[in-house]
């Protein structure tokens, strides 16, 4: 027997990371970092005031600059982020969606600025609105709106720069929301219908280069720790996809009829417990989009494994990387066609999967399409309570997670131990003020009367039904801020407030013993306190992650207690205001983005002004274990993080301290 | 029975000595200032709220207090406004367009929006406060989200006594009903003007005839007429609706309003049908006689609550009780509440001396 070399016969996928945060200048030190060890493509993430067009001294974006990305506020920040990486050689993935048309914008600007040829750039603007709705949150404007700036995009995109993906549509964050395969099927076909339906019906595209649109939409997918099931649904993606485009769009070139997808492996399954576990998680989910050559993916991002607990550190993020070269260039998966063809099991699975994805489809057509379905809020009430029913299989032990609720006895780890705060990047907080003193001191240079005519002759464009990027490159290039652009779109279109999916009716489902248990208990204190249990579930800051919030509101309603929930970006005010009006027992806050140590404190603040601090706050999120004691001390009555999973404990939890604030021996 | 009853009253003997201890106190000993509720102070104002909500013989009696009191400071220019229709229908983008038109006009509105609660758990997930979007920062508006609790029908259990509240402080006061089950007959009960909304295209408007509801709106509203022909033959069905309505109100034209949240309008003129109706009552002088009859219904449902039919069987029956009530002079609920009490206590007492 003879060792034989590797033999690739296929290339490979390509490898990103997830990254960028601070400034534009730490993170451009980090992409050339990332580029010499041989990472193939950038991909920015953007902090979440650059995602709602806000500017760093805005009042909403307190606590929120350079947090979860980088902050990009001006076309100098873009060209920060671009210094000595050549735009026209790159391959960019930008994570931007309300705000699509204008970050594009600064790219093109900045190309420009380099030299490059337009028509050459490569890369994705992800632009899709949908799943902001649906799990993401960070939409601004209304659906019909919004979905107008994307399909712009687009066109603006297929005319001038042919190679670039102009959309990115995600299942991923469906997924993430508690998504079934089914829906993520469905409602993620649905929305790219919804899209090259709006492109069409423009007008902007001619008839023979309609099919270069469909060939241009790209998807980006989740893929979960059921990885023979997770594949299946990506030949199922690959074969309805397919037919789409013949059928509804009559494209005959097979070539533009491709399922052409990226993936980053499920986040949500990963745990705080055990946390080293998740590089097996992250692997077997990731054999679900490699492994079957015909629907494999065209670029792969693998979450770090220590991504419940905190930001990971380049560390991290090189170990994820190595996990993919390892699959590419030392195994022999690359040598061959694809392994799935003429099985019979998988083919049985696959057809299942796409018989009941095309029902929901053709639900979501009944009913006028993605834009009512989204207004109505079907789609979201699916998804709270398709979570919600993952959440209760967890719970109750029929879904194992191993180190959570199954083989939790473990020994200490040593990659944990020691300092928690050494396993996870932190942010330095002095970032924010860094960065507003870069945007004042921008404005104070910039030629004023400039930037205020391109604004003026912007609003005139979009009113007039002008495209969207051609009207943004010119404010981008007069100096106009991000959040300026944003205050002259909202001035326009108005802000848009999503179904929040948290129903009244749905969810009379059966109660379990502990279930029961927490009801009992509530409705004795309740006739204690004369009235119902009353709680206030609200995200404060920018942060759109709702799913959190969305849970404990449905859980707080099954137990018996009255629920006001609010839903997601609220200022420490508006949830003072809230629990005052509403005369809650107990408020409930949820915070995922890392802004705990300014947002937390403040809401308790603006209560105490309120003359109602002696509402008890209790908090859910990623919050890092060195942060507790300060939040504590601020007042905070209980926090929980990824790792308390048992939602009924929770309950008891609140309850308990509802009883003592009141002073009352349950 | 009778021994339950006996046991009921020495209960109630009890609660008016606490009672009489109370009165010797001020609503200040509660934290209540009701100068500052009348005010505005939103703080007092759902503190009060918190109150009158609670159940309980002993908060009974102390809300029969704040109740009286409050009543006492009813704005006289109030009007109640109860919002009724299926869910779905946009009750809520609805109210937060007439919010804007009020505050336009310089009114102060209160509202109180009514959820359902889950009769297993009891829980309820009050989502109203979400999809009434508004300005948190403004003073002369308050929301107040209730749950209907184990009152199963469009109100909540409470909605009439906190209402007294928001009669003491805000011009304006919408009540968002659940949109099921009683809420066309319970809202009417406590509204001065009654508006049924409902959307294009949904078989509303015929399931409205056959509940037999239609004598009780005022104001009917076609909500979502961006959808133009389908909002056109909505309205024309609810014209044709309108022949068969007996409203008890003669000389009411019942009105057809055609409103857009997604476009945002049509609220304009919602709120000028709305504020008819209020000066038609009060020009031919029914206001004050819907107020009354509403009041009396009131107290019989707080009678009913506390001693059941069988306390309203003893007083002769429910027809009986409500002449009963007319004949007191007094316009305050909670005084004819009590004066009811007293007479079933000595009817008890008389009958039981007669059986032993």
């Amino acid at each position: 027997m003879t060792l034989s070399a590797n033999h690739p016969k296929n290339k490979p996928w390509l490898m990103r990371t997830y990254s960028g945060y601070a400034s534009a200048k730490e993170s451009n030190s980090l992409y050339r970092a990332n580029l010499a060890k041989g990472q193939t493509g950038l991909s920015i993430a953007f902090d979440l005031p650059t995602q709602m067009a806000y500017d760093s001294d805005d009042i909403l974006a307190k606590g929120e600059v350079g947090k979860l990305g980088v902050p990009v506020r001006t076309i100098e920040d873009m060209e920060t982020l671009f210094d000595q990486i050549p735009i026209d050689k790159m391959n960019t993935s930008m994570t931007i969606n309300a705000p699509a048309a204008w970050l594009l914008a600064l790219y093109i600007a900045t190309a420009q600025k380099q030299g490059a040829d337009i028509f050459k750039l490569r890369g994705t603007t992800q632009n899709d609105i949908v799943k902001e709705y649906l799990s993401r949150g960070t939409y601004i404007f209304p659906p019909e709106a919004s979905i107008r700036f994307s399909s712009e995009l687009i066109i603006y995109t297929v005319n001038n720069m042919p190679q670039w993906n102009p959309i990115n549509i995600c299942s991923y964050h469906l997924q993430e929301a508690g998504a079934a395969p089914v829906q993520e099927l469905a409602f993620t076909l649905a929305n790219a219908i919804c899209i090259l339906d709006t492109v069409k019906k423009s007008g902007h595209v001619s008839e023979e280069d309609f099919p270069n649109v469909v060939g241009r939409i790209s998807f980006f997918v989740n893929a979960g720790i059921r990885f023979v099931e997770e594949l299946c649904k990506m030949r199922v993606f690959t074969s309805m996809w397919g037919r789409i485009c013949k059928e509804r769009y009559k494209v005959k070139d097979p070539k533009l009829r491709r399922f052409r997808y990226g993936v980053q492996v499920n986040s949500l399954g990963l745990t705080a417990q055990q946390p080293e576990n998740n590089i097996a998680r992250i692997i077997y989910e990731f054999l679900g989009v490699v492994l079957s050559k015909d629907s494999r993916a065209r670029s792969v991002q693998l979450p770090a494994w220590n991504e419940a607990i905190g930001l990971p550190r380049k560390w991290d993020q090189q170990w994820s990387l190595r996990l993919q070269q390892i699959m590419a260039f030392e195994t022999d998966l690359l040598e061959y066609e694809d392994i799935f063809q003429g099985s019979d099991v998988i083919t049985k699975k696959e057809k299942e999967l796409e018989e009941k994805a095309q029902f929901e489809i053709d639900k979501i057509q009944e009913m006028g399409g993605i834009i009512p379905a989204l207004e109505n809020g079907y789609m979201k009430q699916q998804l709270v309570e398709s979570s919600a029913e993952r959440i209760r299989l967890i719970e109750s032990g029929e879904k194992v997670v191993v180190g959570v609720n199954k083989f939790t006895e473990a020994e200490p780890s040593p990659l944990t131990s020691g300092n928690v705060e050494n396993i996870v990047q932190s942010v330095d907080n002095s970032v924010e003020a860094e960065q507003i003193e870069i945007l004042r001191n921008f404005r104070r240079r910039r030629d004023n009367d400039k930037a205020a005519f391109a604004l003026d002759q912007f609003n005139k464009s979009i009113k007039a039904g002008e495209n969207i990027v051609k009207a943004s490159i010119e404010c981008a290039n007069a100096g106009v801020t991000t959040g300026e652009w944003g205050h002259a779109m909202r001035e326009i279109f108005g802000e848009y407030r999503a179904p929040t999916g948290v129903s009244s009716i749905a969810g009379n489902r059966a109660q379990t013993i502990a279930t029961k248990k927490v009801n009992e208990k509530i409705k004795r204190l309740s006739s204690i306190l004369g009235r119902n249990l009353k709680i206030l579930v609200a995200k404060p800051g920018l942060d759109g992650h709702s799913n959190g919030a969305e849970q404990i509101a449905v859980k707080a309603r099954d137990v018996g207690m009255d629920v006001v929930y609010e839903g997601i970006r609220l200022t420490p005010r508006q949830i003072a205001e809230s629990a005052m009006e509403e005369g809650v027992h107990v408020v409930g806050l949820s915070i995922l983005s890392g802004s705990h140590l300014d947002l937390i404190p403040e809401v308790k603040k603006n209560m105490e002004e309120k003359g109602i601090g002696d509402i008890p706050i209790v908090l859910g999120g990623i919050i890092p274990q060195n942060d507790t004691q300060q939040l504590y001390d601020a007042g905070i009555k209980k926090i929980y993080t990824p790792k308390d999973y048992d939602l009924n404990e929770i309950m008891m939890e609140i309850v308990q301290v509802v009883a003592e604030n009141n002073n009352i021996d349950l | 029975m009778l021994q339950k009853t006996i046991i009921l009253i020495c209960d109630k003997l009890l609660f008016w000595r606490y009672a009489k201890h109370f009165e010797r106190h001020n609503l200040l000993k509660l934290g209540l200032d009701i100068e500052e509720i009348v005010g505005g102070d939103k703080k007092s104002i759902a503190k009060a709220l918190n109150l009158l909500e609670e159940k309980g013989d002993l908060a009974h009696k102390r809300n029969e207090k704040l109740i009286d009191i409050l009543s006492r400071k009813a704005r006289p220019e109030r009007h109640i406004v109860g919002i009724t229709g299926p869910p779905g229908v946009g009750k809520s983008s609805l109210t937060a367009q007439l919010i804007r038109e009020y505050r336009l006009r310089g009114k102060t509105v209160g509202i109180i929006a009514v959820d359902p609660s889950s009769r297993k758990s009891g829980g309820a997930l009050l989502g109203d406060r979400s999809r009434i979007s508004h300005d948190f920062e403004d003073e002369g508006l308050f929301i107040r989200s209730m749950a209907t609790g184990s009152h199963m029908g469009g109100l909540a259990w409470r909605t009439r006594h906190c209402l007294t509240v928001f009669e003491a402080v805000y011009n304006i006061i919408i009540i968002e009903t659940v949109g099921v089950g009683q809420s066309e007959t319970e809202v009417s009960q406590v509204a001065d003007t009654v508006a049924f909304i409902v959307q294009p295209g949904s078989g509303d408007i015929l399931q409205f005839m056959k509940a037999g509801i239609m004598e009780i709106p005022h104001v009917l509203v076609v909500n979502k007429a961006d959808q133009k022909t389908l909002a056109a033959k909505a309205a024309s069905d609810l014209m044709v609706t309108k022949e068969y309505s007996e409203s008890e109100l003669k000389g009411w034209k019942l009105n057809v309003v055609m409103t857009s949240a997604l476009e945002g309008w049509g609220q304009k003129e919602l709120a000028d049908v709305l504020e008819g109706h209020r000066n038609f009552l009060n020009d031919v002088g029914m206001l004050e006689e819907f107020r009354h009859r509403n009041r009396t219904e009131w107290v019989i449902s707080l009678f009913r609550e506390r001693f059941g039919e069988f306390g309203l069987e003893i007083l002769g029956g429910e027809e009986r009780v409500r002449n009963l009530i007319a004949q007191e002079d007094s316009n305050n609920s909670m005084r004819r509440l009590q004066l009811l009490e007293k007479k079933l206590m000595g009817q008890i007492l008389s009958e039981s001396k007669l059986k032993v």
